[in-house]
């Protein structure tokens, strides 16, 4: 193995019943990485995520997670990975010390008394121990289910929508966490929906209806996406959003404030679909496609190739 | 190639760090605590005090149309008896039988004119009961009764020149030794009894809902990534259980012995035993049924669908002799059939090891036919 990677899989399927949920994924994170794995509601995160850490069994893969084989080490792998699932499962009739007391008995840690006392401290959760966990708010449940992932020391984090419903501040504080944790060697696989979340990440996969789209840096992702945008001010931009959305060669129409951002995939059919519009009261600039342009523009083209097979389709009226 | 899972090793302390949380969990869900103890004095209070399968006092109406004194020797006999309440008087049949029908007396002694000039004459004349027999069990035993209740009636005004209206003494001398509960006290049957139902009702129950729980709060999920071993879990969730199971027996023993005087011939250490094997079996069923069923609400339903043919089919209810073949052959499945015969015979009979054993190894079959379905069913992963 040349470079060190924490995870390393070819080939991951999996199917229930005619489904494929997961369809030949291969991804390689670098230990010390924190990899953003982002794609619509349904798509497979949660599930490729669970065949990583032995909760569900792969129909087809292989590969190493810590370099333990990832089918038939699954055992070995659980002792030195955390996973943070994407609804809190924690037990919430048990206070915030005897969760992490528990969790920290399950995984064999040794000087458990005081790995949970400095786990508490660590995480600010000093004055609440005793508080049950199913009376704390988002903010907190999410703080306790990162402390008790983390107990055991564990080489490789896997976090399932982390910081859905936590506010932002919250989200912040996360954040700072998880790239001061990295700075220590850990590596993160962590799923989110939030752009400014995966811009904060190293690297990014983005998978649809179970197939792996693109990956690749913030920048690298944007590249290949190969999306032309042009961002335009005026009055009137709701209307002009609608005649636009009707021009061949005009895939989005999005509003962004103040300014309208128009991108399409094919440069010279964007811009001969927009010419008519080219003059006042319309400033025009071209700009760079931003990350969120680039993923509403994979989403989209992948519903296109999979609308018959799944219900994705939005609600006629 | 298939690759060989390196499995860790059972541990005992992640199996006590899973008891210390099923305790304190327990400890917190006030409302299941409760009800584990609520049940048995729930349950004592309404079969050992309300239920009589031997009815006394029963309600009836007297048609008396006749003033000799005979018939009302008769009347006083049948109150003396216990079975009979004459509450009501009434004038015609009509009027009887409408009591009768609206429920208010349980029975109808039509004394007709000229009962004792007729019975003097030695014209054996007609007394006419009628019951309303639509429970069977109400009127039985009362029924059954009357016969030697009239017969011994009469014995003192029947004397001198009237000794030949006396009947005629049986040719047989019949001897009956009613064993091991001579007075018929209900309760002794039922207290003992009360002990294998209750323990069946919460055992499977109880299980039942602490495995589907964590499926359904989503900490199952937790639990599976985590280095657990299946047997860890499933032993963990039972530990705590077999120590309510033996909190039931306790309070049940106690009852049985302070409240209802039930007899305790045998030997309360193996009782001890034998109910680790019965609380065992049905505690594995109740695993077993987790592991089927999706959601707390399905855990429960299926606890009753087990839970009622074998208070019904076990004998606890009702006389298992009496069923049909078929419904013995069924009842004998059920580990609570066994138990009955077991904490009956202990108390009641005096019962030793020897007879237990005949009693306690389909239970102990079916424990471990269950346990295995359970460990095997576990799955430890998510599909």
């Amino acid at each position: 193995m040349e470079e060190n990677f924490a995870i390393d899989v070819r080939g991951m399927t999996k199917r229930f019943g005619e489904r494929t949920v997961v369809n030949d994924i291969a991804l390689q994170v670098r230990a010390g990485e924190i990899y953003g794995f982002l794609g619509p509601n349904g798509s497979g995160k949660t599930t490729f995520i669970r065949m990583l850490c032995g909760l569900l069994r792969a129909d087809a893969g292989s590969g190493t997670v810590l370099g333990f084989d990832v089918i038939a080490e699954s055992e070995a792998i659980k002792r030195q990975v955390g996973y943070m699932t994407q609804r809190f499962s924690f037990w919430e009739d048990l206070s915030i010390a005897e969760n992490l007391d528990f969790v920290a008995r399950m995984y064999d840690v040794k000087n458990r008394a005081q790995a949970v006392r400095r786990s508490i401290e660590q995480l600010g959760l000093a004055g609440r121990q005793r508080q049950l966990a199913g009376q704390l708010s988002g903010g907190w449940k999410q703080r306790l289910a990162l402390a008790a992932c983390l107990i055991h020391q564990p080489k490789l984090l896997l976090l399932d929508e982390p910081t859905a419903g936590v506010d932002p501040k919250a989200r912040r504080d996360f954040w700072e966490q998880i790239h001061q944790l990295a700075g220590e060697g850990l590596t993160f696989l962590i799923t989110t929906h939030y752009m400014d979340e995966a811009e904060r990440c190293h690297r990014l996969a983005y998978i649809s209806y179970g197939n792996l789209l693109t990956h690749g840096t913030v920048a690298e992702v944007i590249v290949h996406v190969r999306l032309t945008t042009w961002s335009v001010r005026g009055p009137g931009l709701l209307g002009l959003a609608a005649q636009l959305r009707q021009q061949p060669g005009v895939q989005q129409a999005v509003a962004f404030g103040n300014a309208l951002h128009v991108s399409g995939d094919d440069a010279a059919a964007l811009e001969a679909a927009i010419a008519p519009f080219r003059q006042a009261p319309f400033e025009w600039q071209r700009i760079a496609s931003g990350l969120e342009d680039a993923f509403i523009h994979l989403m989209e083209q992948s519903q296109d190739n999979f609308a018959p097979a799944v219900a994705a389709e939005p609600l006629k009226k | 190639m298939k690759p060989r899972q390196r499995h860790p090793k059972f541990s005992p302390r992640r199996l006590w760090g899973i008891i210390v949380k099923e305790f304190t969990q327990m400890r917190r869900d006030r409302l299941t605590f409760a009800m584990m103890l609520g049940i048995p004095l729930l349950q004592l209070t309404l079969f050992g005090f309300a239920i009589n399968s031997d009815p006394r006092h029963l309600p009836a109406a007297v048609l008396l149309a006749d003033q000799g004194p005979q018939g009302r020797t008769l009347l006083y006999a049948m109150q003396n008896s216990t079975f009979f309440d004459f509450t009501r008087q009434v004038r015609t049949e009509v009027e009887g039988r409408d009591l009768l029908a609206r429920g208010q007396v349980q029975f109808v002694v039509n004394i007709p004119e000229n009962f004792s000039r007729d019975l003097l004459r030695g014209d054996r004349p007609a007394i006419l009961v009628e019951a309303d027999a639509t429970d069977p069990a109400a009127t039985g035993i009362a029924l059954g009764s009357l016969n030697a209740v009239l017969g011994g009636a009469l014995r003192n005004d029947f004397k001198g020149p009237l000794d030949f209206l006396n009947a005629t003494a049986s040719p047989i001398d019949l001897r009956v030794h009613a064993l091991y509960n001579p007075e018929s006290i209900t309760q002794f049957n039922i207290v003992p009894g009360l002990m294998g139902v209750i323990l069946t009702m919460t055992m499977i129950m109880i299980t039942g809902l602490a495995i589907t729980r964590e499926r359904e709060r989503g900490t199952m999920e937790n639990l599976l990534s985590m280095p657990t071993r299946p047997s860890e879990v499933l032993i963990g969730k039972i530990v705590p259980y077999i120590l309510i199971g033996y909190i039931q027996v306790g309070v049940i023993l106690v009852a049985a012995r302070l409240l209802f005087h039930v007899p305790m011939h045998g030997s309360i250490p193996l009782l001890l035993v034998v109910a680790l094997v019965f609380i065992a079996a049905n505690l594995a069923m109740g695993i077993t049924f987790s592991t089927i069923a999706k959601n707390q609400l399905q855990a429960m339903q299926m606890t009753f669908f087990v839970f009622l043919p074998s208070i019904l089919l076990s004998g606890f209810m009702f006389p298992f002799r009496g069923m049909p073949r078929w419904a013995q052959t069924v009842g004998e499945f059920f580990p609570l059939t066994h138990f009955l015969r077991i904490v009956r015979g202990i108390l009641l009979k005096g019962n030793g090891l020897p007879d237990v054993t005949r009693e306690l190894w389909p239970i102990a079959l079916f424990a471990a036919v269950m346990l295995t379905i359970g460990v095997k069913r576990y799955r430890q992963t998510l599909d």
